[in-house]
């Protein structure tokens, strides 16, 4: 069950070996959420992730592989993550959904293929991964649910559009599904990271404002907290896309982060 | 057993149910049954279930996600007085309020009276709760001289003699063995209803904790209010109130003719939520200043109502929504007077933490209570309420719990929603007696609420099973 500081006593994460996942599992895991379903796309990742979350004291981790370019496995697989907690008689406390791809090389948009994998992985996949486990945790009474969006997703720019349109989609589902949510015991988190320092992100320029996986999952716990809809990462984006958002496109074509 | 509280069919809804302190929710249907022959149907039908009464605990425990809730308070019938004795035949989900109306005019007292006469028999039962005068009278179970008990296997007819077992059990269980239908409460006679009640004043904690133990040999109840937020050295000053029931002869000549007055039933009601919550450090800091100096440095024997000196809060009836959205907890232990000192370190701590107290409240407690699960033990109790949202709490606590579990003490489990398991048999070693009761009377682990799913205190389903069948062996005696 979901304490009165919103940690949970059992999550299924889904996109697990995802930095910013790992980072938020190890914290859970100190926090007394110990039984994990976690699942991956990556066999020998997933199992070397599951034998680190179990090291750090977790008393039951379970392990499930999914490929997000098929949008119809995820009601499959969000059914077995909740079967192998529920079979045990356990209640479903979060589900995290973390995977995703960046998919921003300069001419990707003309390619259909990427286009579709990347609104594939980053939207698609997602959003029926969420309306069932929304179905799930709403018949079980409680639960929440952790959706990493983007700032991308926030203000599109040119560097990276076809990711940002995806995340700007499951991030407004995610949104509306917290609302269809209201009042039914199940809480949305959306999470809107800025740059972060991760495998996503390495070889790419650092912008000065970068957070690390760990300052992500420190937010993430905090929003558990306080019922936050909505949670920056860091907080202070929060009014720096409050501005992009109303700059004219001239200028925000020039900002060169 | 007189008129019925609740009128019409009994009425059922998917609902979001949270505790007194609104930091968890979770939706169960719930049901509100008119007659205890419904209560048996549902507790011998419908999994998993749990009992609810007014909700005035502040975590999880009248809560069951995805399950039945069922609502008692339609069944709350008073049966007659018996006036040589003092006992009276109750239904489960009356409240205390609504029984006192009953029995005051009579010159019949609660034996125990918590801080808000909004909870029912049932759930003073189920908490096995206490009163200021727990250092004379111990806790209410300890007034019960019977009650029926709706269980998955069947109803039983318990007293303490007969089954003492199961009723100890049911005692403190939080709802855990059954659901409470009828109970029969020894009450105390008065000759007014008015208290006779002394206040002092102390600038730090150890003055006041001094005369706390002296105070309790002298009066019948007494409670400190403690204000944490002062600064430096004056943490933890506070007002001591100790009283007494006033004689008729105590009373002013004006009050003669309403020496078993009645407090007023209409209380103020806030209509709104406001989102961040009026409470603040600022504002609290300012109200527990006003209090400390309004209060008398020493006063002795002043006439007071009841209402003012056991349940100043009912004044607005739901004042917990004062804290906002986010809610609050409300973090009540007891230690042994060896570990008196944690009294001054957990208010240290919360302080250093930079988390606001915003009520505190510090009792001492007599013995312990035959309660599996009961909460009382001599020693100190301290109950604090603390906004959910102020970061480093969920931190600062478990330390907390850990400090208080090693000293041999224990948390609150009517006022809980995040202790975590692993210390809870550490503060209750009779857990493990607990789980052999439920074997004999639920051995399919129907009754579960969120607070013992939580602390694992209720088996997963996967186990019933095993456990149907140890159960079946062990039938029993006092069933009806
Ligand atoms: C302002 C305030 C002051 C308080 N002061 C005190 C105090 O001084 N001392 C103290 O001990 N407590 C105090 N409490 C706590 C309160 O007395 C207990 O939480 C009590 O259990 C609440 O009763 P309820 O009817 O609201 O039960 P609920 O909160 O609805 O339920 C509490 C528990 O009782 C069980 N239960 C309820 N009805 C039944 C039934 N018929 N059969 C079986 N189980 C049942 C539930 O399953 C649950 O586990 C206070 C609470 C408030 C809000
Ligand atoms: N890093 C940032 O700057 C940043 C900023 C804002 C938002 N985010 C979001 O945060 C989330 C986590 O990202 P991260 O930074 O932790 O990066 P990451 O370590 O690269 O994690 C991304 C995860 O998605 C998985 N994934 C990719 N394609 C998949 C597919 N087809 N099927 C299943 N899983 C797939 C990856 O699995 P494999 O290991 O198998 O590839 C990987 O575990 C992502 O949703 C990302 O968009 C990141």
């Amino acid at each position: 069950m979901n304490n009165a500081f919103g940690h949970p006593q059992s999550a299924v994460v889904l996109g697990a070996t995802s930095d910013i996942a790992r980072a938020l599992t190890t914290r859970l895991v100190a926090l007394g959420c110990d039984r994990l379903v976690l699942a991956a796309r990556d066999e020998v990742q997933l199992a070397a992730e599951a034998q680190r979350v179990k090291a750090t004291g977790a008393s039951f981790v379970e392990t499930v592989r999914f490929d997000a370019v098929d949008t119809h496995s995820a009601i499959e697989v969000v059914d077995q993550c909740f079967e192998a907690l529920q079979a045990r008689g356990w209640q479903v406390d979060l589900v995290v959904v973390a995977a995703g791809i960046l998919c921003d090389g300069v001419d990707d948009w003309r390619d259909p293929a990427v286009v579709e994998r990347c609104v594939t992985v980053n939207f698609s996949w997602p959003s029926v991964a969420l309306s069932r486990s929304a179905s799930s945790l709403h018949r079980q009474g409680q639960g929440t649910i952790v959706v990493l969006s983007s700032v991308a997703g926030i203000r599109i720019r040119r560097s990276n559009f076809i990711y940002g349109a995806a995340k700007a989609g499951v991030d407004g589902f995610a949104h509306g599904l917290a609302e269809a949510l209201r009042g039914s015991g199940v809480n949305v988190q959306v999470v809107r990271p800025g740059f972060v320092k991760t495998r996503m992100t390495t070889g790419r320029r650092v912008p000065p404002i970068a957070a690390s996986a760990d300052d992500v999952a420190a937010a993430i716990v905090r929003g558990l907290q306080t019922r936050a809809d909505t949670v920056w990462v860091p907080t202070s984006l929060r009014w720096v896309f409050g501005v992009a958002r109303m700059l004219p496109a001239w200028l925000w074509r020039r900002i060169p982060f | 057993m007189g008129e019925p509280c609740a009128r019409g069919e009994s009425r059922r809804s998917a609902r979001l149910l949270s505790g007194w302190g609104r930091a968890t929710a979770s939706r169960a249907e719930v049901l509100q049954p008119r007659a205890a022959v419904e209560v048996e149907t549902l507790v011998s039908t419908r999994s998993p279930l749990i009992a609810r009464g007014l909700g005035r605990s502040y975590g999880d425990a009248a809560q069951c996600a995805g399950g039945t809730v069922v609502d008692m308070t339609g069944l709350c019938a008073v049966g007659p007085l018996q006036e040589r004795t003092g006992l009276v035949e109750v239904d489960g989900g009356t409240s205390l309020d609504r029984l006192m109306r009953r029995t005051i005019p009579r010159g019949w007292f609660l034996p125990v009276w918590p801080g808000t006469r909004q909870v029912t028999v049932g759930g003073a039962i189920a908490a096995d709760i206490h009163g200021k005068n727990h250092h004379r009278d111990g806790s209410f179970a300890q007034h019960v001289s019977r009650l029926t008990l709706a269980t998955p296997t069947g109803t039983y007819e318990l007293t303490p003699e007969r089954d003492p077992e199961l009723f100890w059990a049911t005692a403190g269980g939080m709802g855990l063995t059954g659901v409470v239908t009828r109970a029969t409460i020894s009450m105390i006679p008065v000759e007014t209803s008015w208290m006779s009640v002394d206040t002092d004043r102390f600038d730090d904690l150890d003055e006041a904790m001094a005369a706390m133990q002296q105070a309790d040999a002298d009066h019948r109840y007494s409670v400190a209010w403690l204000d944490c937020m002062a600064p430096g050295r004056h943490a933890g000053r506070a007002v001591m109130t100790a009283g007494d029931h006033a004689k008729g002869s105590e009373l002013p000549a004006r009050l003669a003719r309403k020496a078993l007055a009645l407090p007023r039933s209409r209380a103020l009601r806030i209509p709104f939520t406001p989102t961040h919550g009026l409470l603040n450090p600022l504002a609290v800091t300012a109200f527990n200043e006003t209090w400390f100096w309004k209060a008398p440095r020493r006063e002795r024997g002043r006439i007071c109502s009841m209402g003012s000196f056991f349940h100043p809060l009912d004044a607005v009836a739901n004042w917990n929504v004062l804290y906002g959205r986010g809610g609050f907890v409300q973090y009540q232990f007891v230690v042994g007077d060896t570990a008196s000192e944690l009294v001054a370190g957990v208010i240290g701590e919360l302080r250093s933490a930079r988390v606001p107290i915003f009520l505190a409240v510090l009792k001492r407690f007599g013995g312990s209570s035959p309660g599996l699960l009961s909460f009382p033990m001599p020693g100190w109790t301290l109950a604090l309420d603390l906004p959910s949202r102020a970061p480093g709490l969920p931190d600062v606590l478990r330390r907390l719990d850990h400090k208080i579990a090693e000293s041999g003490g224990r948390v609150y489990l009517a006022k809980d929603a995040r202790l975590s398991p692993d210390l809870l048999e550490v503060m209750y070693p009779k857990l493990g007696d607990l789980a052999h009761v439920r074997d004999r009377v639920d051995p399919a682990g129907v009754l579960a609420s969120d607070l013992s799913r939580r602390l694992g205190i209720t088996d997963a389903p996967a186990h019933a099973g095993l456990r149907k069948m140890t159960a079946a062996e062990g039938s029993n005696s006092q069933k009806r």
